[in-house]
């Protein structure tokens, strides 16, 4: 492939997973955190940001476990006698376990070089090892049989496209608190009729070709 | 994993008293794990576009929560807390890795259709939300209960929503055709939006919206 070529490819994977696969309003991943962290802007914008270091983290990880350890025949660099052995039956616990540990790895790098960053971010961290949009992330990888690069783009784009719907739904809903909503659809209802407004308006990029 | 779904109710008539009967029916109602603990959205709306798939998962939900609640409850006095989302998401796997492979090996064109949501059953807050609210802090028979509760509660929700998006997306129940050819020709048209993920997201809108009106004491103060 030539270098061109493969740009090209890696920006169209980006942008698809940004807007066209959005986590959040194509597949409701990760909708959990988003519901309950999406009150005010910056705590949502922090979680966002943990997200995406996380998935750039885990994808290209689980990748990388997926194509040499797990595949059938991914085995052969060890032995060529394992080349017939097919673990892929194990890629889910195989994948929560990397992003389980990664999730600890990243809490304790982060308490140890910026306590700062630790102190806003401190409780959403280890919850984001049970956000759906971080397995998710991992699971399409792998159906959709990315190349390694491809993997870590998409790990990318899909968190700052998880991003962009929480600090949006996030400053929604700061609004919302001064129009007149009909008591029972407050809270929980407005809110998946605005994602659901949200997810047409975010349709529209569905024509673009790259 | 029929058998194992279809044992419990067997032994419940012996051991079913009001508390357990609680466990069972509070889920599907008043504290139900979608629309009032808001858990486990995540997985669940996507796969609601029709009637069959929606059925696989929420008996695959629902024997995942329930079996993951037993285990957990055996063990949990063995758990070191620091580590325990770690045991907890272990526990959770090996169950939907065998829930998966027997769906690929009998109902392979639903679990295709499924796609990456089987697997992401294992991040389903209802199930993760289940082990650390009750499972953690009770026996395993009435944990046992709690799961199928939930499950069940899950279940009444999403098959709800996927009725609703079949028949007005595709005219269809369960696959059959329910609406007649003679309607169409006198120019009656499938409903595309609830062919969307948007779609989903209107319904279950509407179906809080219902059954808070309903249950006043349900409603939130923001």
């Amino acid at each position: 492939m030539s270098p061109l070529f493969l740009a090209a490819d890696l920006i169209s994977v980006f942008v698809r997973s940004i807007f066209i696969d959005n986590m959040i309003f194509a597949y409701f991943l990760g909708m959990c955190s988003y519901l309950a962290v999406s009150k005010n802007v910056k705590t949502a914008l922090g979680l966002g940001i943990a997200v995406i270091f996380v998935m750039v983290i885990t994808v290209p990880l689980n990748w990388l476990l997926l194509n040499k350890v797990l595949k059938e025949g991914s085995l052969a660099w060890i032995s060529p006698s394992l080349a017939k052995v097919d673990l892929s039956f194990l890629a889910f616990i195989m994948f929560i376990a990397t992003i389980a540990s990664m999730t600890q790895l990243v809490e304790m790098l982060v308490e140890k070089l910026s306590p700062e960053l630790y102190g806003a971010l401190g409780i959403f961290l280890p919850l984001i090892a049970v956000n759906c949009s971080i397995l998710g992330g991992s699971l399409f990888m792998q159906e959709r049989d990315y190349e390694f690069a491809e993997a870590t783009v998409f790990g990318l784009g899909s968190g700052v496209g998880w991003m962009i719907a929480i600090v949006a739904i996030a400053a929604i809903r700061m609004r919302l608190r001064y129009s007149d909503v009909p008591a029972p659809l407050r809270g929980l209802g407005i809110t998946f009729i605005i994602t659901g407004l949200m997810g047409i308006a975010f349709m529209s990029f569905l024509g673009i070709t790259l | 994993m029929s058998e194992v779904l279809v044992q419990p109710p067997a032994e419940k008539k012996s051991l079913l008293g009001k508390k357990e009967r609680k466990l069972l029916t509070d889920p599907l109602s008043d504290n139900n794990p979608v629309t009032i603990q808001v858990l486990g959205i995540c997985s669940s709306l996507a796969v609601t576009t029709q009637m069959k798939p929606t059925m696989v998962m929420a008996i695959s939900v629902t024997a995942v929560v329930a079996l993951s609640n037993f285990v957990i409850s055996l063990m949990r006095n063995a758990i070191p807390p620091r580590i325990r989302i770690i045991v907890q998401l272990t526990v959770v796997s090996v169950l939907v890795i065998l829930v998966d492979q027997a769906l690929k090996a009998y109902m392979y064109d639903v679990s295709k259709q499924l796609s990456v949501f089987v697997g992401l059953i294992i991040t389903n807050c209802i199930v993760m939300g289940r082990l650390e609210a009750y499972a953690m802090g009770n026996k395993p028979y009435p944990s046992l209960l709690d799961g199928l509760g939930n499950g069940f509660g899950y279940g009444v929700v999403i098959l709800t929503v996927a009725f609703i998006r079949e028949l007005l997306g595709s005219g269809k129940v369960f696959g059959f055709k329910v609406i007649p050819d003679a309607l169409y020709e006198a120019g009656y048209v499938n409903n595309g939006l609830m062919m969307i993920p948007a779609g989903a997201l209107f319904v279950v809108a509407c179906y809080i919206w219902i059954q808070r009106s309903f249950a006043k004491h349900l409603e939130e103060k923001e």
